[in-house]
């Protein structure tokens, strides 16, 4: 059990205390309601580009990163389709440093024009080095617009293309900061050794006085249900043939989400998982296969990728991949290997606990999508679920109407 | 109204008394040296195997990297299919990797469970086959990834840049090519596996909760293994004459990767330690001067750092970066640049004191829990020192002057000391 207090203060900041008093260390996690789906189609990237802006310097605070390293801390942020979130770490005893950088971000920013000329080079960078110097980069954008005709998971979160980033001005920048990171937008969760008192005492101090802001209301387009399959086809100059598809699944407060998780586990990441057994080492159709699901809040996708065997043609490749998806949609799975991906589950969850970081982030995130209180009962929804469950969805999802496909083929 | 422009006060992380919490040892009936962190709230552990049995030792290319791959892949009485459920079933993480000097074998798992896992890494360790059927698979699918890594200017440009400071015959330096994958045969993986895994040298680390029966476990497991000495012999650099290198890898390349690095002692050297405080200084976090002049000032780069290689026998001092094809020219000279500036100018006290309350806050944070303490131990360990280098690597984080910073950027901080490398 994850033991935590919740108060919110007068301006509507959410604020989470965790007390392990096992470590000299003190955490700082905080959560702004606002992610790439919140974005305008034209001005892609944005959130993320705001999360470089964010340590570009404040109202009363030129430089950001320079007093949290003198009191031995450090910090970082990353921002996803449906959030942003800011961490710090640093000695217990200089916890107020963290309160007083924060505070000042969240009450203003500096906007200043040079930060934003910097950032977007250095965002730029960032794109080339993770997206477009890479063979086989240019996938998640095209798959995603492939799946997605109206919900903003129709582009990445580093943005749809490189002009969206460099056209970013300053005038946008400061919209989307007071309209996205108010304290009434912000979930703030303090873990490590700390008192609840103490916390109180610090967050009134600092973030007392931030005037609230309007809570952002969402209204994103609703994707229509995929009634067709949907194919396309790549030439590239890649070394190797390479298969992707992507089917659409549930809400993440859907209680199939579980049943999906489960699913891409039983389907793949373990030397024993179903593909990996069936498609590289029985068939050897593959080199390697991977697939997982996108872990959204809105009803996102469950991912399939593969690199062909040299000489093996994509149609034999994707009967390969239909044959094991065929199974799953007919034949229930053992109850043994069901268990096997709980226990999987179960240990993820415990070694991921063991940092006050990550519990840290997951009780803000579990606040966002409902409770904090909901940390404590993953497993048992997972725990849940029957092989009749995992049968019924695999017929549901899996199904060629719900299914996009790229073929990567190799110059 | 508070004052937001004053910030609040804080202790001063540079007067720490920074501990290294003691590890337990016992050695196993067959001379087994067996090293471990019991603490911890959760009921989680880890095991290392650690072998000595590390590229070091192999006469030909690959053998011993594809021997640790293949340990999991069959035994006597077990498939690879049979092996990986039996650890996936129990939820636990089964880890293998090829180093230099030491090959390891790393089981993460739920305390509850680890007396179902042991016997079967016994099996790994005394009863693996390799099967020919799985050394075609493993070689084709390497090849695989080797034609794809071959494309990323990122990892061309890592193994070039060893290869210029170590040369090619050196196991630092040395990378595989696809004939080296051909080449490969059982005979003489199982000949490699017989010598250094089932009658080698063994180092046992444990972390986490530990099951009070652990060293009657490791024991019935593992205490009857045949154990030999196996020494590291000294090998001789042949680092490359030519420093300067620009190799085209893909026309359309938009980004360049570049390493700029030269050789540097190991741990044992005394300027080590203090070297890894300039380091810091110079790009070593991301407020360090080739961050903050490189990417935070100039926008040519997502990130720069500096560093020393985790190397054994020799280290390296490396810079590493990847940089927008136009403005590598430009980057390199910034690099040169800051060099320059920390041989000229002496560190003015703010920015030094920022660095030593900082470095002394990550250790701080990185001395929390058991896998943690432990991974420092280790790296004690195998780099046979003792606790004093901890201590000692903190008295220098402590003590050491702007003047002595200096001096040292001067014996090393000479650009025509550097191997510089860009790969597009």
């Amino acid at each position: 059990m994850i033991q935590f207090e919740k108060f919110t203060l007068a301006n509507g900041l959410r604020v989470i205390v965790h007390q392990d008093l096992s470590t000299p260390m003190a955490v700082m996690n905080i959560l702004y309601d606002v992610g790439a789906r919140d974005e305008n189609p034209e001005r892609t990237g944005f959130a993320h580009l705001f999360e470089h802006l964010m340590f570009g310097g404040s109202l009363n605070i030129p430089e950001y990163d320079e007093p949290l390293q003198r009191a031995g801390g450090e910090n970082n942020a990353y921002t996803t389709n449906d959030l942003t979130n800011y961490y710090i770490q640093l000695p217990a005893e200089n916890l107020e440093t963290a309160f007083w950088l924060e505070s000042d971000r969240m009450l203003s920013l500096a906007f200043s024009e040079k930060s934003l000329d910097v950032q977007r080079k250095v965002v730029c960078e960032e794109f080339k080095e993770h997206y477009l110097n890479k063979p086989y980069g240019d996938v998640g954008f095209k798959i995603r617009e492939l799946a997605y005709k109206k919900h903003p998971y129709r582009w990445m979160t580093i943005g749809k293309e490189l002009s969206h980033i460099e056209n970013a001005k300053l005038e946008d920048v400061k919209n989307f900061f007071f309209k996205h990171y108010r304290p009434v937008n912000a979930i703030m969760v303090i873990a490590g050794n700390v008192t609840v008192g103490k916390v109180k005492e610090l967050a009134e101090k600092w973030f007392g006085d931030i005037p609230a802001g309007e809570k952002y209301k969402r209204n994103l387009p609703v994707e229509p249900l995929q009634t067709e399959a949907r194919k396309m086809e790549v030439k590239a100059d890649v070394p190797l043939d390479a298969l992707y598809k992507c089917w659409h699944m549930y809400p993440r407060l859907d209680r199939r989400y579980y049943i999906v998780d489960l699913i891409t586990d039983i389907l793949s990441g373990g030397g024993s998982s179903r593909l990996y057994q069936a498609l590289v080492k029985e068939k050897k159709l593959f080199s390697n296969v991977e697939c997982y699901h996108h872990g959204t809040l809105d009803a996102g996708l469950i991912s399939f990728d593969g690199k062909l065997v040299k000489g093996i043609k994509m149609e034999d490749a994707e009967k390969g991949l239909q044959e094991v998806l065929g199974q799953l949609k007919t034949e229930l799975v053992a109850e043994n290997e069901l268990q096997k991906v709980k226990n999987k589950t179960e240990s993820m969850i415990a070694f991921e606990d063991i940092s006050i970081m990550s519990r840290a982030n997951s009780l803000a995130y579990y606040e966002l999508i409902g409770d904090a209180s909901w940390i404590n009962f993953e497993l048992e929804k997972y725990n849940s679920v029957t092989t009749e469950d995992i049968l019924q969805e695999s017929r549901n999802i899996f199904s060629d109407t719900n299914c996009s496909t790229l073929y990567y083929y190799a110059n | 109204m508070i004052n937001r422009t004053v910030a609040p006060e804080i202790t001063d992380p540079v007067n720490f008394h920074l501990r290294l919490k003691p590890y337990k040892k016992f050695t196993l009936k067959n001379g087994i040296d067996v090293y471990t962190v019991d603490a911890g709230a959760e009921e989680l552990m880890m095991v290392e195997w650690v072998f000595y049995a590390g590229n070091w030792f192999e006469d030909k290319n690959l053998v011993a990297a594809s021997s640790n791959f293949l340990l999991k892949n069959g035994t006597a009485t077990k498939n690879a299919f049979a092996i990986n459920e039996h650890f996936e079933y129990y939820g636990s993480y089964l880890n293998r990797a090829c180093y230099n000097e030491t090959a390891t074998i790393t089981l993460h798992s739920l305390t509850k469970h680890i007396g179902e896992l042991l016997p079967v890494v016994r099996e790994l360790i005394s009863e693996s086959t390799m099967p020919e059927e799985e050394l075609k698979i493993y070689k084709q699918n390497m090849k695989q990834r080797l034609t794809v890594n071959l494309k990323k200017s990122d990892f061309v440009a890592g193994r070039e840049i060893d290869a210029l400071l170590y040369g090619r015959q050196h196991p630092y330096g040395k990378y595989s090519s696809f004939e080296d994958f051909d080449a490969l045969t059982r005979e003489e993986l199982l000949a490699f596996y017989k010598q250094y895994y089932q009658q080698g040298k063994l180092v046992l680390f444990a972390a986490g909760k530990l099951p009070s029966d652990f060293e009657q476990l490791l024991n019935k497991n593992f205490g009857d293994i045949p154990v030999n000495n196996i020494v590291v012999e000294k090998k001789g650099l042949q680092p490359a004459v030519e420093k300067h290198y620009h190799i085209s890898n893909d026309p359309d390349g938009v980004q360049g990767s570049i390493r700029i690095a030269r050789p540097f002692p190991n741990r044992h050297h005394p300027d080590f330690m203090k070297v890894a405080v300039l380091n810091t200084i110079f790009g070593g976090f991301f407020g360090s001067r080739l961050m903050t002049n490189i990417r935070e000032d100039k926008g040519y780069t997502y990130g720069i750092h500096s560093y020393l290689q985790n190397n054994i026998q020799n280290s390296a001092w490396m810079v590493s970066t990847e940089a927008g094809r136009d403005v590598c020219e430009a980057a390199i000279k910034e690099v040169y640049k800051e060099m320059k500036d920390l041989r000229e100018e002496i560190v003015d006290e703010e920015e030094l004191h920022l660095v030593r309350n900082y470095m002394m806050g990550i250790i701080l944070g990185d001395l929390d829990g058991p896998f943690q303490i432990l991974s420092r131990w280790k790296n004690i360990i195998l780099n046979n020192l003792d606790e004093n280098y901890f201590y000692n690597s903190i008295n220098t984080i402590k003590t050491i002057s702007a003047e002595e910073i200096r001096e040292l950027a001067k014996k090393y901080l000479n650009p025509e000391a550097f191997y510089e490398l860009v790969v597009i």
